[in-house]
């Protein structure tokens, strides 16, 4: 009940504010390019196939859907410090975190109802997005199946992200070193897999299991493994677990 | 209704709160008096459960902070330094927010509001964005959250600071409508504000508790004994000083009622003390008979006046924190003309 209190209370900051507008606009507009331009592939590798004369279909579910996906996954970790950087940062600067540490509420339900706002704005953003897929409707027949196991993948990898950010948030009273500082975060974990097509030992391995978009691979394919979702809610978990430590060291230190 | 007993904050340099104990009946007002950064701030968060303290122990309501916060919290209210108020909502908003998070009843939370927004005066406000609101209107705000829930205790950080004169009376005002039926803690540097608002005082400095009494027990104490200031000269311009001021001081003391002589200073032939009297006694007469009878040439007697003011630097600060503390003042008059 009170995590819904601060999750309202959270979401209606955010839209009071331009950073969801901010973030939701953009977003649209790159989602939207990377649509446009996957499509236009799309029709000109069509086109060159019928005039070779092959026959064999191209599946729109291939080539657009799974490309605008991937794209679509890297724009949301550029989005989501923007989201996170303000949930902690500004109520420690403001003296506001005061109100709440001191209202009868448990530590979890604070973070729980924040990420929960987060991830409802990033959901919101998603849903933007589908405009692009409707458009996609009109004109051909996708299967559902795979977009949704897509979308979930998105919002299980925006999850993660948002924890991870949220964690950040709670480091500092500056909202620009929040953002900074969980952006940084989050580009390493999108690019610490890079190490493991080096070679094939153990810490490349592990290293490569880390990467937030490796996990995605499969989802954008509209696959859903268990392994995969198993990772973004072990992250989520972790995030949010580590978020909870960071504020309860903050009341010692404070 | 509070019970703090060898209250320690210790940081991994400084001790902020250092084994601070005392205790509030139900009903006071209590006024937490120190200079900045005596560890006022810092005891109230213990006390609001905002942060854990290092040794001790604090019970609020029955309930010890440490092993039933939330018990406690429930019974709390809290105004911290600046107003924990979020400046995009409106002040109605916000205080349903408030009700909302510190469990009051849904069904009663609409008027609850109504009648905080009244006790307050912010209802001309209610609903105008917090930002933009003014200082002392976002006081207020933050006054009614503390309220709204009904605590039985209220913890007022520097209520009045940053208000102007007449914000001042008027939150002094509401704060004093409050008590009875909550008990109040509020911290301040401000002198007056405790001996307008506050039944009891408790004076802390650098963490230490420094004293812990009634309002007008600490008046009659320094109103019940006498400070004076003696000039003397000795009656025979070439006599020795140093001799002369032993034999005065020896004098002074065997007056009836002394309680204490401190010599000052001797110089151009002068020599000064600082005499205190025993409680409730008048010495002045006295002493001036005495010195007067031993054929010496009294130059100057008069009382010092001791207020709360000068009581609260000597328990609180060294000479040179009494001087820094001045050093401000004389450049506000500047800054005036």
């Amino acid at each position: 009940m009170n995590t819904f209190t601060i999750a309202r209370k959270e979401l209606s900051s955010y839209f009071r504010s331009p950073i969801a507008y901010g973030v939701m606009f953009f977003f649209a507009l790159i989602a939207g390019y990377f649509f446009y331009a996957a499509v236009a592939i799309f029709i000109r590798q069509s086109l060159q196939a019928t005039m070779m004369g092959q026959s064999v279909p191209m599946s729109v579910d291939d080539w657009v859907i799974r490309s605008v996906l991937s794209n679509v996954a890297v724009v949301g970790l550029f989005m989501v410090p923007m989201i996170t950087m303000r949930l902690f940062a500004e109520e420690k600067r403001t003296g506001t975190i005061e109100l709440l540490v001191t209202s009868p509420l448990r530590d979890m339900e604070i973070i729980m109802g924040k990420w929960l706002a987060a991830l409802a704005l990033y959901g919101a953003m998603l849903v933007l997005s589908l405009i692009n897929v409707g458009v996609l409707y009109m004109y051909g027949k996708p299967s559902w199946k795979p977009l949704l196991i897509g979308y979930l993948g998105l919002l299980l990898q925006g999850g993660c992200m948002l924890a991870l950010g949220a964690f950040v948030s709670t480091c500092t009273k500056n909202q620009i070193v929040a953002a900074v500082a969980g952006f940084g975060l989050l580009l390493l974990l999108w690019v610490i897999n890079w190490a493991s097509s080096l070679d094939n030992g153990v810490v490349s391995r592990v290293l490569g299991y880390l990467s937030i978009t490796d996990h995605f691979e499969n989802f954008s394919k509209g696959v859903m493994d268990i392994k995969d979702t198993v990772f973004y809610l072990s992250v989520i978990v972790f995030g949010l677990f580590l978020t909870a430590r960071s504020m309860e060291s903050m009341r010692w230190r404070a | 209704m509070i019970k703090v007993e060898g209250l320690t904050k210790r940081y991994a340099r400084n001790v902020a709160v250092d084994h601070i104990s005392f205790e509030v009946q139900k009903g006071q007002i209590v006024g937490f008096l120190g200079p900045n950064g005596a560890g006022k701030t810092t005891t109230m968060r213990m006390l609001t459960c905002f942060m854990p303290p290092t040794d001790g122990t604090a019970e609020v309501a029955g309930y010890d902070v440490i092993e039933k916060p939330m018990e406690v919290k429930k019974r709390i209210g809290y105004l911290p330094e600046s107003p924990p108020v979020y400046p995009e909502m409106e002040v109605v908003e916000y205080l349903d927010f408030v009700g909302r998070i510190k469990g009051v009843e849904k069904s009663g939370l609409a008027k609850r509001i109504d009648d905080v927004m009244e006790t307050c005066a912010i209802g001309d406000v209610r609903n105008k964005e917090i930002g933009k609101l003014s200082k002392g209107y976002r006081q207020r705000v933050g006054l009614a959250q503390a309220i709204l829930h009904n605590p039985d205790v209220l913890i007022l950080d520097e209520p009045t600071a940053g208000l102007d004169p007449h914000q001042i009376i008027e939150t002094r005002d509401l704060i004093k409508s409050l008590a009875g039926n909550h008990t109040i803690i509020l911290s301040t540097h401000i002198l007056p504000e405790v001996e307008q608002t506050c039944e009891h005082v408790i004076i802390i400095a650098k963490g230490r508790l420094v004293a812990t009494d009634t309002v007008a027990n600490l008046t009659s104490r320094l109103r019940g004994s006498e400070t004076v200031a003696v000039q003397v000269t000795p009656s025979n311009a070439n006599a020795d000083l140093g001799q002369f001021s032993q034999s005065v001081q020896r004098k002074l003391e065997q007056v009836s009622g002394v309680s204490r002589v401190m010599h000052k200073d001797s110089r151009d032939g002068k020599v000064e003390f600082t005499v205190e009297s025993l409680q409730g006694r008048h010495i002045r007469p006295e002493l001036a008979r005495a010195i007067v009878e031993s054929g010496w040439n009294l130059n100057e007697l008069h009382a010092v006046g001791l207020s709360l003011e000068e009581i609260f630097l000597q328990l609180t600060a060294t000479p040179k924190e009494i001087e820094a503390a001045a050093a401000p003042e004389v450049a506000v008059v500047g800054e005036q003309s």
